[in-house]
């Protein structure tokens, strides 16, 4: 049986800590608020942490593809991004859950959910343009300096723009905090759980990115081997 | 590719499953009404939910390590295909 790496038994250990933690801590009593709910902040905020890192690794590999050329460096760019996309649209589903019994609707056009959806759409435009070229040379090179442009927006989107307006999301104008979280709404104990989550989901979607990597290349050479 | 040898490993995941679940429910299956028996009935049986989210991501994992041994194996026949 092969060994697995550090990282990926570290991706276990701190996912399970994080589903029996997620439930065991304490949490501060916020005036009735928040109440139970605030624990999505172990299971629905990592998933926007996650999609953030894996997008900054897929522009990194973006840009190391144009400044090297090597395919690999391609087929990098293209997975993170698309583990990315999965975490981002499991976040603006679990968000919708939550949404849902603490603010009356699913959907209530918050500028963060609205600033998510179009970060998210922008990123699928990148897999749209991939798939609308088949030269795989101009593919890729079309989508690195796409995906370059779809990083320039994520932040704003995400950051920036939720910020500028009232928002139910913590952070809006004229709220506490930032447009992650609310420091009032959270203890050193939530930290303690939270952390540990948001490198466990991310080191789960960098597992995943990274089999379907190895898949990739694999396939890649069987097709290389054949002709 | 074994065909036999993958469903082999399909049935044993199967297996696996089949056991979390009858896991899971020995320990729902308890009288309710009654005052707390258990650890597992303190709380609002909020840890019942922690029981089911643990299960469902320990599936998860476990699938995950299955596809990546996959993978190696894949990896490791390509290249003695190469060699050859």
């Amino acid at each position: 049986m092969p060994k697995l790496s550090w990282w990926k038994i570290a991706a276990c250990v701190l996912l399970l800590y994080t589903s029996v933690m997620g439930f065991f801590i304490k949490i501060p009593v916020l005036d009735g608020r928040l109440q139970e709910s605030i624990r999505n902040l172990f299971f629905h905020v990592p998933m926007w942490f996650g999609m953030m890192i894996l997008f900054v690794v897929s522009v990194i590999y973006a840009i190391l593809y144009l400044n090297k050329g090597a395919v690999k460096y391609d087929y990098y760019s293209t997975e993170f991004a698309r583990t990315g996309i999965i975490f981002g649209v499991l976040g603006i589903i679990t968000g919708a859950i939550w949404a849902n019994y603490q603010w009356g609707a699913p959907w209530s056009n918050d500028p963060k959910q609205n600033g998510a959806a179009v970060a998210l759409l922008i990123y699928l435009a990148y897999f749209v343009l991939r798939g609308s070229v088949t030269d795989l040379d101009k593919q890729a090179k079309l989508g690195s300096v796409y995906n370059i442009f779809a990083f320039c927006m994520l932040f704003p989107t995400l950051w920036i723009l939720p910020r500028l307006t009232e928002s139910l999301h913590p952070g809006g104008m004229g709220s506490e905090g930032n447009p992650g979280l609310n420091p009032d709404d959270s203890s050193p104990e939530m930290k303690m759980v939270f952390w540990p989550a948001v490198i466990g989901w991310t080191l789960l979607g960098v597992w995943i990115s990274h089999l379907k990597i190895r898949i990739k290349t694999i396939y890649e050479n069987q097709l290389a081997h054949q002709s | 590719m074994k065909i036999s040898s993958l469903i082999n490993r399909k049935m044993k995941a199967a297996a696996l499953l089949l056991v979390c679940v009858f896991m899971q429910q020995s320990l729902c299956a308890q009288p309710s009404g009654s005052p707390p028996a258990s650890f597992m009935e303190s709380n609002g049986k909020i840890y019942v939910v922690v029981a089911v989210v643990v299960t469902i991501v320990l599936g998860l994992l476990i699938y995950l390590i299955t596809l990546d041994r996959k993978v190696s194996r894949l990896e490791k026949q390509s290249r003695n295909n190469k060699i050859s």
